[in-house]
């Protein structure tokens, strides 16, 4: 598992892919403090 | 969902048309171009000008085959790709599908759909028009006039080959909701709308009319414009704009609203008003997307391919009252995504796929085929986005897998026998499983299938006013006239 304490995350998410509320929780549940989390769709 | 008070009526889907407009010369007016050719200047513009297609080449490209309904979405498998680079021997541009427009078809229904005279031709181009305008009556501007227009924020009309041939001026000085960009792309909309709505309902190739039933009640629009001013930019009410520009007289009309899940969440509201009984006839009706030309060009150019999204597409949706022969919209199995349902994929097909299907007593496997997010993967691709129908029917399989209907090494198997290639242009509400609708007509009246659902997803939270995403469902079924229980089953 990565350890993300003390990181700074940018959560860029996809719709057809991984959203970005779900970096958000995996990224804070290991630690981490998200800064911009944002989900995007490219079609 | 339940129907709630169960009614006589089942409503059906007789047909889907579409309009493909082939507009090579706006696609520097797609959002990505412009801003493209704004950062990069003249170079960007001349490279994208070099790879655009022609009219011919856009007839025969496949996939814009299947939309026309000529040629089956598997049928692309056994075509190598790029596919642009294989294109269909004899193809034309009409279809049972479907109509394909060249750019002067184009600009002669711009004009026409103009009330506000805000379209203004080169007197030239005026003159090459004439025989396609016929009684239409055209503003024309020389060089001096269009030169000056586009230099007081007018936006230019180009045809393919870089020929200005026009301007659309701002309809209000200070409205950037009336600003001739967002005027143009609404424009676009209107017209490709009411071309579909056209051959639909006057199409040789179409479902005829069931006796008393001829005329449209209801018109629902669902394209991703945003029509409005400055004190109500998505005012909305296209649709009724579009049922005027096709020569529809009998129709009321209201617009929709989920980004791609728009054209779903109208086809749910048709079959709700056929079958409460509040109307008899609906079309569910949307325009094409101008700002998404040209959408993912940087890595077309990248690949060497061709500028592959250079069409606005418009599409028709006939939903009646059961004529004993369409395919049966199953109220009773559709569904729409909840606020509290979770927005990852898998919880996204889980609530639009299995779970409607399970309350329906079906299985997965039950469903012939799913039309899901049918993105070309020739376009998408090359932009970096994969292959998104691919990524669909691989979590539909990974569902069959954990309901325990097929074994794991079979997962591959169930994803080609229950999905299809992409084949849409890249315009989202389109792409968002109703680009198979006629398919999946003909498959269900004349072909083998039982039952097709149609999945669509919305990107709500590109508004910034939420997180979360939008999806619909619903099973289309082969009409068992005669079938008592399927009578009784809205």
């Amino acid at each position: 598992m990565i350890d993300f304490k003390d990181k700074l995350v940018l959560a860029l998410g996809e719709r057809d892919g991984i959203p970005a509320p779900a970096l958000v929780a995996c990224a804070e549940s290991a630690g981490g403090r998200v800064v911009y989390a944002a989900t995007e769709c490219f079609v | 969902m339940s129907a709630g008070t169960v009614g006589p009526l089942r409503p059906v889907v007789r047909a889907a048309r579409f309009a493909i407009a082939h507009v090579p010369g706006l696609v520097l007016s797609g959002s990505k171009p412009r801003r493209e050719i704004a950062a990069g200047g003249e170079g960007v513009r001349a490279a994208l000008r070099e790879r655009l297609r022609s009219f011919e080449d856009a007839v025969g490209y496949p996939p814009h085959q299947v939309l026309l309904g000529t040629l089956a979405p598997e049928a692309l498998r056994e075509i190598p790709r790029p596919w642009h680079l294989r294109p269909v021997a004899g193809a034309g541009p009409e279809g049972p599908g479907g109509t394909m427009i060249d750019e002067l078809g184009f600009y002669a229904w711009l004009v026409r759909a103009d009330r506000a005279r805000l379209v203004h031709l080169s007197e030239e181009f005026a003159a090459t028009l004439a025989g396609h305008l016929g009684e239409t009556r055209v503003s024309t501007m020389n060089a001096d006039g269009l030169r000056r227009a586009v230099g007081q924020r007018g936006e230019p009309l180009y045809l393919g080959g870089g020929r200005q041939i026009g301007v659309v001026v701002p309809a209000h000085e200070e409205d950037e909701s009336l600003a001739a960009p967002v005027l143009l792309e609404n424009l676009a909309a209107k017209v490709t709308g009411a071309l579909a709505l056209r051959g639909l309902l006057g199409s040789p190739g179409g479902a005829p009319p069931a006796p008393g039933d001829e005329s449209v009640d209801y018109l629902i629009g669902c394209g991703e414009e945003a029509v409005g001013d400055r004190y109500q930019r998505g005012g909305g009410n296209l649709a009724k704009a579009m049922g005027e520009l096709a020569g529809v007289r009998t129709a009321g009309a209201v617009d929709v609203k989920a980004f791609c899940a728009s054209p779903l969440h109208g086809l749910l509201l048709a079959g709700a008003l056929v079958a409460s009984g509040v109307w008899r006839r609906v079309v569910v009706v949307a325009g094409g997307s101008l700002a998404k030309l040209g959408m993912k060009c940087r890595g077309h150019l990248a690949a060497g391919y061709p500028v592959l999204e250079d069409v606005i597409v418009g599409m028709a949706i006939d939903v009646a009252a059961d004529d004993g022969r369409s395919p049966v919209l199953r109220l009773d199995a559709a569904t729409v995504h909840r606020i509290a349902d979770g927005t990852a994929p898998h919880q996204m097909a889980q609530v639009l796929t299995a779970a409607p299907l399970r309350a329906a007593g079906l299985k997965l496997g039950d469903v012939d085929r799913y039309a899901v997010e049918l993105h070309n993967p020739d376009i998408t691709e090359p932009a970096g986005s994969g292959d998104v129908p691919a990524r669909n029917y691989q979590m539909i399989a990974a569902l069959a897998m954990q309901a325990g209907e097929i074994a794991r090494s079979d997962m591959s198997a169930f994803a080609a026998a229950h999905g299809m290639p992409g084949f849409s242009p890249t315009q989202g509400h389109i792409a968002s499983a109703v680009a198979y609708l006629h398919h999946a007509v003909t498959g269900l009246t004349r072909g083998s299938f039982s039952r097709v659902q149609l999945v669509a997803k919305g990107s709500l939270f590109l508004g910034r006013m939420t997180e979360l995403a939008d999806g619909v469902s619903i099973l289309m079924e082969r009409n068992a006239a005669g079938d008592s229980e399927g009578r009784r089953r809205v």
